[in-house]
């Protein structure tokens, strides 16, 4: 039942990926119509709860999605089995988790 | 044979697996072009007219029986119903056993794990009525019979089994041929063993090692979807785990 309960984490982040993809696309797009300044950005993220939670929960959903996504790559294409499969791709999930929440913390705390 | 009407066109160059997967080679044969003529009838040719220890497996020629199947230049192919002049490049023909298969000797390939896993994945009928019934009644039309229909028309042939890299790179997947028969008998209303069989397709053997790269429908020599038959059995599998059908006493 281990790909049936990966199949379906996966299938969920893809859904809550979907939504924050496009408010993610479309704050760009709104954003750089007076010119890409990172001052702008920082006035608009810093200290919001809502940029916080919207690319915190992002960044988990990657996480998640992404590392169950190489698993199989590793397993198919590199026959990697057992306990070395999972330890990479649990390795992979907490290196993108901790960049990637670095890099949310870095544009919403204040400093 | 017929030799007129061939007497005009070259011979067709034609390479051959011989031997066994770890020790063989192609062998090449120079064979005369006939009308309407098919791989198998290539394949038979060589045998009677150029190397009589050639094996191959065939039995109907009709396209029923699903034993004439091999690859033919790198695709898999009813070889009894594909006409050399669809498939032949530059009069060059290469003919090998079919891929994903252990092979027994030159183009027959050992069949068992095959049928192995249609077993495995339940594909057979498992009905709760006895020859004191009476025939049960279905609608050909019932939107669930017309699935059933969709997915019924399969020979056996393994030519999706050796088109589906998955099984190349995972061979413990059970394949489309047997996916598409359990996604066939969860779709016969008669049938008593759903919940069994979805357990199994549901394993870690089975429909979510599929990627849809639909290798299985593009070959497929009865134009049958087993891709599509394995998206329906991930959709029973999900709602199945939604209702905690499948979690109890199976991790």
């Amino acid at each position: 039942m281990t790909e049936t309960r990966l199949y379906l984490a996966q299938r969920l982040c893809a859904a809550v990926m979907a939504p924050l993809v496009l408010i993610h696309l479309g704050v760009m797009i709104y954003a750089i119509q007076g010119g890409l300044d990172a001052a702008e950005i920082l006035t608009r993220t810093r200290g919001s709860l809502f940029w916080g939670a919207n690319y915190g929960l992002f960044v988990i959903a990657v996480s998640v999605h992404a590392a169950i996504g190489l698993r199989t790559v590793l397993r198919e294409w590199m026959s990697l089995r057992g306990t070395a499969l999972t330890l990479v791709c649990w390795l992979f999930f907490a290196g993108l988790l901790a960049a990637g929440l670095r890099a949310v913390a870095a544009v919403v705390v204040m400093s | 044979m017929s030799t007129s009407s061939s007497a005009a066109a070259a011979p067709i160059t034609v390479r051959v697996w011989r031997g066994v997967t770890d020790a063989g080679e192609f062998q090449e044969f120079q064979v005369p072009q006939q009308p309407s003529q098919t791989i198998l009838d290539v394949v038979t040719w060589i045998q009677r007219h150029a190397d009589a220890s050639l094996s191959y497996r065939f039995a109907c020629r009709v396209g029923m029986c699903g034993s004439c199947a091999m690859m033919v230049n790198g695709i898999p192919r009813w070889t009894c119903r594909t006409h050399v002049n669809k498939v032949m490049q530059d009069n060059r023909l290469t003919i090998e056993p079919l891929r994903n298969l252990p092979l027994i000797k030159d183009l027959a390939c050992d069949m068992t794990i095959f049928f192995e896993k249609w077993k495995q994945a339940e594909g057979h009928f498992q009905g709760a009525a006895t020859r004191n019934d009476s025939v049960s009644r279905l609608s050909p039309n019932s939107p669930q019979r017309r699935v059933a229909n969709a997915a019924t028309e399969c020979i056996n042939c393994a030519i999706c089994y050796a088109s589906c890299d998955v099984v190349s790179w995972n061979p413990e997947y059970l394949g489309p041929a047997a996916l598409n028969r359990a996604w066939s008998l969860q779709n016969d209303e008669r049938d008593t063993a759903t919940e069994k069989r979805l357990r199994v397709v549901a394993s870690d053997a089975g429909c979510h090692q599929c990627h849809s790269q639909q290798g299985c429908a593009t070959y497929c020599p009865n134009e049958l979807n087993p891709t599509a038959s394995i998206a329906g059995l991930k959709r029973q599998v999900t709602s199945a785990w939604m209702r905690g059908q499948l979690r109890k006493d199976n991790d």
